[in-house]
């Protein structure tokens, strides 16, 4: 394949394939605290730090981490004191931290500002070996980290106040996901881009939310998704000369719709599949009841009329009442008030 | 009831105890003393502050003044918190992203295990007995969202059982909940408290767990105006409030239901 013969597009294809792996994996978190737009913020803090490493000639990763790093304790910090300015200080951290990365790049010898587009939007060109290693290094902290602590992450995100009422630390906790969120915002400063990457955390959660059972699956299948949207993305980006990580938003952004159009239509199918079952029930003689001759069965937290055989389930809605078939046969004895 | 307590240290002490938020003193000046394995209905009406009081022991609300001691060790200074398990009033559990049963009842477990410590086979068989003593077992690899608004609170239930806890403290857990999984928390605590477990229940509604709880505190504008049997408990509830004759309220609970009168003692009976 002739877009592995070149050393930029093999790291910028490793750099790629990590994002995505890891991107999704911090994001589910996010999403289920809804704080989807964290990494957006933390982005924007990074900008700062990616500033201060060109002025100072030193790798704008390193410089970026620091400074992201810095911006998600510190914004834990202020929402853990739960005052109500803790939105505007978010703002107020979130904007100075891009303005300030924009100004002090401007400052910038021989005009380096012309770089910006590449660290906001991504580029395939920009990832040097020194880079590789480094997000190598993020890659296995963020992943181990999530590894080790992801029940306790998943506890806090879910319900915040139950966790505290149970002793887990929830402050340490949440600085931990937002270090995780901030280290994987310099991880995607190449190819991705910092105002995109948010993107990357939550679109991928985003596909697998429609499809996933269980937080688990969710969280393995989105960090599928991530890594097929990210490589395919960076890999177009190459053909058609587009900036990396406009192409891997709007391809996960495309799945996204995508799959919501066949879950939308699965869901008409069954409704309507359901529906016809109602028809055969319009003719219902009567409405069941107390006394209405058919025996009451338990199930589960309602009550199944049995129904020459099968079980009716009644299901009130706007439009009256109809019956549901929920499976046939009595599924114990009228008297059986077990609950399960 | 104070005077069946068994010796050992009381499960919640409060001594002039001024709990709140903030500043903001919202109980106010309580003395308070729940012994180990006692089941108490924690009675006001909307306001009252009876859910302060319960979220001071749990270290959600702020002790402004006064001693607060949960399992004899001050708020918040309890080394195993496993030790106290806690359902709150939520109408549901399903959040953003999907979860099943499984995964929120394994957060309760978690509470016993420290930091990083993984669940382990024991853990494991523990969740799915908590699912299974809420009568969900079924239901156990389900996704929370579902469940119905009732199974869902019995989900909650699960998480806090899965921590085997010695004082549960919970909040209207019956409000709003279909007549079969009252039935099914009744009998569920009914077992815990004949195993001596304590009871904290915030209500504002006695009749589904009557058969249950044995004592009644009374809390009017953040003070304690009425303690002693829950049978004596009804003169102070207002008129707004849900007190139903046993037997005959709307929620379809029954009174002779014999599994949850029978299996409980009184609370002095345990040992410690």
């Amino acid at each position: 394949m002739d877009i592995l013969d070149y050393d930029f597009m093999q790291r910028a294809l490793l750099a790629s394939l990590m994002v995505g792996l890891v991107a999704p994996a911090v994001g589910v978190f996010l999403v289920q605290r809804r704080l989807s737009l964290l990494g957006d913020g933390l982005g924007h803090v990074a900008l700062t730090g990616v500033a201060v490493g060109v002025l100072t000639a030193t790798s704008p990763v390193w410089t970026a981490l620091v400074a992201a790093i810095l911006g998600a304790v510190l914004i834990e910090l202020v929402r853990a004191r739960g005052r109500t300015s803790g939105d505007v200080a978010l703002a107020v951290l979130f904007y100075g931290g891009i303005a300030g990365g924009v100004v002090l790049l401007s400052l910038a010898p021989r005009g380096q500002a012309t770089n910006l587009d590449s660290y906001l939007f991504g580029a395939i060109t920009t990832t040097s070996p020194q880079d590789v290693v480094v997000f190598a290094g993020i890659c296995v902290v963020v992943l181990l980290s999530v590894a080790l602590l992801g029940q306790r992450l998943y506890a806090v995100s879910d319900d915040e106040e139950y966790a505290r009422a149970v002793g887990l630390p929830v402050l340490g906790l949440n600085i931990v996901l937002a270090a995780l969120v901030a280290s994987t915002v310099v991880l995607s400063m190449r190819v991705v881009g910092l105002l995109l990457i948010s993107a990357l955390m939550i679109v991928p959660s985003a596909v697998a939310q429609l499809l996933a059972r269980s937080f688990r699956q969710t969280l393995l299948l989105a960090c599928g998704i991530g890594v097929v949207v990210s490589v395919s993305g960076t890999a177009t980006s190459f053909y058609s000369g587009t900036p990396s990580g406009g192409t891997i938003v709007l391809i996960a952004i495309a799945l996204f719709l995508l799959v919501s159009a066949g879950v939308a239509v699965r869901d008409r199918t069954a409704r309507r599949r359901h529906r016809r079952r109602v028809d055969v029930h319009d003719a219902h003689p009567h409405e069941h009841g107390e006394d209405c001759g058919h025996p009451r069965v338990l199930h589960d937290d309602h009550v199944d009329y049995d129904h020459d055989g099968h079980r009716h389930a009644p299901h009130r809605t706007g439009e009256g009442v109809h019956y549901d078939e929920h499976g046939a046969g009595p599924v114990g004895a009228p008297q059986d008030r077990r609950t399960g | 009831m104070s005077d069946s307590r068994p010796a050992g240290p009381a499960a919640v002490e409060l001594h002039s105890a001024t709990i709140g938020y903030g500043d903001v003193a919202i109980v106010r000046d309580v003395d308070l003393t729940i012994g180990a394995g006692e089941a108490v209905a924690v009675l006001g009406s909307n306001g009252s502050g009876k859910t302060t009081l319960a979220r001071g022991l749990l270290g959600l609300a702020t002790v402004l003044g006064g001693d607060v001691r949960v399992l004899g060790a001050p708020v918040g200074g309890l080394r195993e918190r496993g030790r106290v398990g806690y359902v709150p009033q939520r109408h549901t559990v399903s959040g953003a992203v999907p979860a099943t049963v499984r995964e929120v009842v394994g957060v309760g477990r978690l509470a016993r295990l420290g930091l990083l410590r993984r669940l382990r086979p024991a853990d494991r068989a523990a969740v799915a007995d908590a699912v299974a003593e809420v009568g969900l077992a079924d239901r156990l690899d389900d996704p929370v969202a579902s469940l119905s608004g009732g199974q869902q609170r019995r989900v909650l239930v699960a998480r806090a059982l899965a921590a085997e806890p010695e004082l549960l403290i919970m909040d209207e857990p019956t409000a709003g909940v279909d007549s079969a999984s009252q039935e099914s928390l009744a009998t569920v605590l009914a077992r815990i408290s004949a195993a001596g477990t304590t009871l904290v229940v915030v209500t504002h509604e006695t009749a589904p767990l009557a058969g249950v709880l044995r004592r009644a505190v009374v809390v009017d504008h953040g003070r304690v105006v009425h303690d002693g049997p829950l049978s004596q408990a009804a003169a102070h509830e207002e008129p707004g409030m849900h007190h139903h004759p046993p037997g005959r309220e709307p929620g379809g609970y029954r009174q002779d239901q014999p599994t949850v009168t029978t299996r409980s003692r009184r609370p002095g009976d345990q040992e410690h």
